[in-house]
């Protein structure tokens, strides 16, 4: 199972195409299929199992519209 | 078993719903969400106005979920200023573009440093007029392409870009000037610890506190958004060094 996982508001999106360029494990893609309500090809997570949840996408994303969630942490006793 | 998962990011309370009218890989929207993020942190956004300028950021009252006004072109540190003055309890930002604060501004920047106003100023800093089609601008750098410069500035004509930061470090009104940049992920995580220890400075009533962002503007500069960023590496970062350039004895353990 991942570790991790990304939402991507896919209407919120503008296509700039940063977040691929700056994933560790490239499992980010453009959607070249699909167009938004805007008119742009979103980013769309190709690769879940591969995604840690390190958050780097939303670092960069411009339009702040990636949610990242990861495996919660055991509590330390 | 399954692990449960827990939100590690998410939308910042200090950003409205809007969708920006930015073009795809702005780095407004970057510059915007990191001052939304050091708002939350610090707990301010229910006592912070914005004071938004004139450029492609003019509408950001609509994208900041706090109070905000418009002020004339280039006299946000104006505004700023009497607001401040009238709510001392209130945080007051200005968040500039080069534009505003280096070409028309300047007057109001300078003073509103020099008198050490307990205000804090954004300053995006991407080297072009974006709003009004790319023309240059005083911080366009030598040899650069715009719609008004089409074979690159010529210094014997245009002169020579201003740089703001180390002009405003030499006032003593000044506490913390600093440089940043957006163009990858490193550099902007350390632009939002900068943006933070501006907003602490303003709450602490130390004085004027800037943070200048370089960012970039994919559309006017003719590129993607990821060349975009890095022609700010490769062509800005050199002539606009990153760093601080003032951050006065009081404030280092803001730091």
């Amino acid at each position: 199972m991942a570790q991790g996982t990304v939402w991507i508001d896919r209407e919120r999106c503008k296509g700039c195409g940063l977040c691929p360029t700056v994933c560790p494990k490239d499992a980010l893609e453009m959607d070249l299929i699909s167009l938004n309500a805007k008119g742009y090809h979103p980013a769309v997570l190709i690769n879940e199992a591969a995604c840690t949840g390190c958050a780097i996408c939303a670092v960069i994303c411009p339009d702040v519209c990636i949610t990242v969630a990861r495996e919660a942490k055991p509590a330390r006793v | 078993m399954d692990i449960p998962m827990e939100i590690v990011y998410q939308r910042p309370e200090s950003l409205t719903d809007t969708h920006t009218h930015y073009c795809p890989g702005c780095g407004h929207g970057i510059a915007h969400r990191l001052v939304a993020e050091a708002l939350d942190e610090l707990n301010m956004r229910e006592r912070t106005i914005l004071v938004a300028p004139v450029g492609c950021s003019v509408f950001a009252y609509d994208y900041f979920n706090v109070d905000g006004c418009v002020a004339a072109h280039g006299r946000a540190p104006a505004m700023a200023t009497g607001m401040k003055r009238l709510l001392p309890d209130h945080i007051v930002l200005t968040y500039q573009g080069d534009g505003d604060l280096a070409s028309i501004g300047i007057a109001e920047i300078m003073h509103a440093a020099a008198r050490g106003e307990k205000i804090t100023t954004i300053f995006v800093n991407n080297a072009i007029y974006g709003m009004t089609g790319g023309q240059m601008a005083p911080t366009t750098l030598p040899g650069q392409k715009t719609t008004s410069s089409p074979f690159g500035r010529n210094t014997d004509i245009a002169g020579y870009p201003i740089r703001m930061s180390e002009i405003l470090a030499q006032l003593d009104g000044s506490v913390y000037v600093v440089r940043r940049s957006i163009h990858d992920v490193q550099n902007i995580r350390k632009t939002k610890k900068a943006i933070l220890t501006a907003l602490k400075v303003q709450e602490a009533g130390l004085g004027f506190s800037v943070v200048e962002i370089l960012s970039n503007c994919p559309t006017n500069w003719g590129m993607t958004a990821e060349e975009s960023l890095t022609w700010v590496e490769e062509n800005m970062v050199p002539y606009y060094p990153l760093g601080d350039f003032k951050v006065r004895d009081d404030a280092k353990e803001l730091v």
